[in-house]
């Protein structure tokens, strides 16, 4: 007599160790392989792209700073960008220079993080995450010195910076990059050399190259997919096209590519902080902007790349105070609509590791 | 002659009756352990989350006491002042039966653990069977306490309990087989006296399948999937709270220094050592032991399931006969050799086969077509 066996639904979450944050995964089950994944979003859902629609320009930068809590430097930087696009400023030299210090100082960061967790879900007890924040706290006491906050910083400004950057912010920031590789060099010793995470993430969660494009993924997940593209090179916003980096890519698209392509994208921003930093010009930091900036009647879309992705922001003015529409669109939640093409038939230890792989961050999805 | 049976016959010497010196003696002796193991445990507790703290690039607790050394006991208080929850649909006495079940062979395995020379409560002549017996029931109050819980996570926690003891059950048997067929005797007392040469050096392949075996046994990182924070939450004591969530932490800990005791006896000599005490010998071994599985702990990733599977029928087990038939062929044929002829050969043997191995075959599967 056959056994009879039947697949039961888990409810991953929203409260669960390993759901970076509020996330829901309604998991269909046959003993440990995954059968189906359905996503359940909306538990961090706050209204910011109502809320944007009234308050003014100028206080809406603090919203952008709780989308994407783990890199709020550009969240900020895609939303003045876009409004700057909208009204037509143009902003001094030295303000886009640290702009582009600060975006990519926070890339660093926030793929710090993502690492740091996504081993933390592999199983690795907390040791990686601690390694990667002891790195990261460094970034922060960067960012406080500059702006006296350590999450949500609302440092940009339309029309350039809220301040210029103190005296001993730029030889500690040397002193970070030197130092930086070194332990980048350790940790991709350390964790590519381990036997249990080669074979626990090769292989696994491959999303495949077409699949990438077809959802419109960006950001790492769509490289380590081995797509070209960085919307920093194929649109370069910004100054962008005045430094010399690469874009790394993947090969196969599975979970170790995305960790490994974080890895290299870290050492490409140390190399856009270097030249950054060598070319970074004197004088003012914020151009001349009216407080309650009224853009002429149209509409604007600012995009950048952001650490997971192609971050936008899509504003429409009817002339007044405050934007008659403000739309986000968030890397993670479109990069989150592959989950279940990677993880089924795989085991509920990879829809984990997957899950992490992707690098989401709730306020962003939720907003 | 232990030193218990010695306090016995002095109880009876001071015209005691038999039967009063018997449970006197006893009762005397089971004190003696349980103290020794409550406390070894607090103190494991503490050192595990100390060096954790060090592993981790931070300092661990350090405000109760000389070095954070009373924080387990705060943890205890707080445990103990927990609401006890039980879910409304779970099986209530399997529930409440299940922390027991897990933490009482815990103890049991204490009766025969040499500590020193004759400071052993129960020098069976079957000692190490008598662990290996006990210490499977575990597995068993594991396996009812996620059933009974009536949740998911439990149950996935309960299935993979017994998949994974039951596989790691088999090498760890063939390792021990190949210390008790070196030593002649399945008395742990014996296994220490017989070890000239730690079994460490004499049977290093033997030594790292029942290492390995252990920490499998324990539920530790790598192949901690019973409770794998990260997938299952808490696995199968996800719904227990208050005292019962202590005994299964009493019993984790527990089973640890158990099985510190054991690799300890059975591969490391025991209590002997030069110019310190034996018992100080022994506690200092144990900890050595235990630091490497915290070491283990706080850096290998997790093991996927089928990949736990894969290591035990594909890497150790083929391993453990092969080891096995080693050291059987040494014994049969060799008897008189000199001991570290033999130590040179095991360690070469086991070196070729690890490497060997290492090259046949991949761990786990991949993707199921559903």
């Amino acid at each position: 007599m056959a056994l009879q066996t039947e697949p039961f639904i888990l409810n991953v979450g929203p409260q669960h160790p390993s759901t970076h944050g509020v996330f829901r995964m309604k998991v269909t089950l046959d003993g440990e392989v995954v059968v189906d994944v359905e996503p359940v979003i909306g538990y961090l859902h706050r209204g910011i792209e109502k809320m944007g629609e009234n308050r003014t320009y100028t206080q809406i930068i603090p919203l952008t700073d709780r989308l994407d809590y783990l890199a709020s430097l550009t969240n900020n930087l895609a939303y003045v960008l876009a409004v700057e696009k909208l009204a037509g400023i143009k902003i001094p030299e030295r303000a886009e220079y640290l702009r582009i210090i600060m975006a990519e100082s926070m890339r660093i960061s926030s793929h710090l993080m993502a690492v740091g967790f996504f081993l933390n879900d592999l199983g690795a007890m907390m040791t990686p995450v601690l390694y990667m924040w002891r790195e990261r706290e460094k970034l922060l006491d960067l960012f406080e010195m500059v702006c006296g906050q350590r999450l949500t910083y609302n440092y940009m400004r339309i029309g350039g910076v809220s301040h210029d950057i103190p005296e001993e912010f730029l030889p500690a920031m040397k002193k970070f990059v030197t130092e930086m590789p070194g332990f980048l060099d350790e940790y991709d010793q350390l964790i590519a050399s381990n036997e249990i995470v080669l074979v626990r993430t090769k292989g696994v969660g491959v999303l495949p190259k077409e699949t990438a494009i077809d959802i419109g993924a960006s950001g790492p997940v769509l490289r380590a997919s081995g797509v070209k593209w960085d919307t920093r090179k194929a649109d370069p916003y910004s100054i962008y096209d005045r430094f010399d980096f690469d874009i790394p890519i993947g090969a196969a698209g599975d979970n170790y590519d995305r960790y490994w392509v974080r890895m290299q994208e870290m050492r490409q921003s140390l190399r856009i902080l270097e030249q950054a930093m060598a070319q970074l010009p004197k004088g003012e930091v914020i151009a001349d902007v009216p407080q309650l900036l009224r853009p002429p009647v149209g509409e604007a879309y600012g995009h950048i790349e952001a650490p997971k992705g192609e971050l936008g922001f899509y504003l429409v003015s009817d002339n007044s105070i405050a934007p008659y529409r403000f739309h986000i669109h968030p890397p993670t939640l479109i990069n989150l609509t592959a989950l279940k093409d990677m993880v089924v038939g795989w085991k509920i230890a990879d829809l984990i590791v997957t899950f992490g792989s992707i690098d989401v961050v709730l306020g962003e999805i939720d907003r | 002659m232990t030193l218990l049976q010695n306090f016995r016959l002095f109880l009876d010497g001071m015209n005691w009756p038999d039967w009063a010196a018997y449970l006197v003696a006893g009762l005397v002796g089971i004190i003696v352990v349980l103290a020794f193991v409550l406390v070894l445990v607090i103190v494991f507790i503490w050192f595990e989350r100390r060096l954790l703290g060090r592993f981790q690039i931070r300092l661990g607790p350090n405000r109760l006491g000389p070095e954070g050394i009373f924080q387990p006991l705060a943890t205890a208080a707080k445990i103990l002042m927990k609401e006890d929850i039980v879910p409304a649909k779970a099986d209530k006495i399997i529930h409440w039966l299940a922390p027991v079940i897990v933490f009482v062979p815990v103890l049991l395995i204490f009766a025969v653990v040499p500590i020193s020379q004759g400071a052993i409560l129960s020098d069976l002549n079957v000692g190490i069977v008598y662990v290996v017996a006990v210490s499977a029931v575990s597995a068993i109050g594991i396996y009812s306490a996620g059933w009974a819980s009536n949740n998911k996570y439990a149950l996935i926690a309960a299935f993979r309990t017994v998949a994974q003891m039951v596989s790691y059950e088999f090498p760890l048997v063939l390792a021990i087989i190949g210390v008790v067929l070196m030593a002649g005797s399945l008395s742990m007392t014996e296994i220490v006296e017989s070890q000239t040469i730690p079994y460490i050096i004499l049977q290093p392949l033997g030594f790292v399948i029942f290492f390995l075996c252990t920490i499998a046994e324990m539920n530790r990182s790598p192949f901690d999937l019973l409770e794998a924070d990260s997938e299952i939450v808490a696995g199968y004591h996800i719904e227990y709270s208050g005292m019962k969530f202590a005994m299964f932490y009493l019993g984790e800990y527990g089973h640890a220094l158990a099985y510190a005791c054991i690799v300890t006896t059975l591969f490391l000599s025991g209590w002997k050592g030069p110019f310190l005490p034996p018992i100080l010998w022994f506690i200092i071994k144990v900890f050595l032991v235990f630091g490497t599985i915290v070491w283990m702990r706080a850096t290998l990733p997790r093991l996927r399931v089928d990949q736990l599977m894969g290591f035990a029928w594909k890497g150790l087990l083929p391993m453990a006969i092969i080891n096995l038939f080693i050291v059987a062929a040494e014994v049969l044929w060799l008897p008189e050799i000199n001991l570290w002829i033999l130590v040179v050969v095991n360690i070469a043997a086991a070196g070729i086969l690890v490497l060997l191995w290492s090259r046949l075959f991949t761990l786990g599967g991949g993707r199921v077509e559903v």
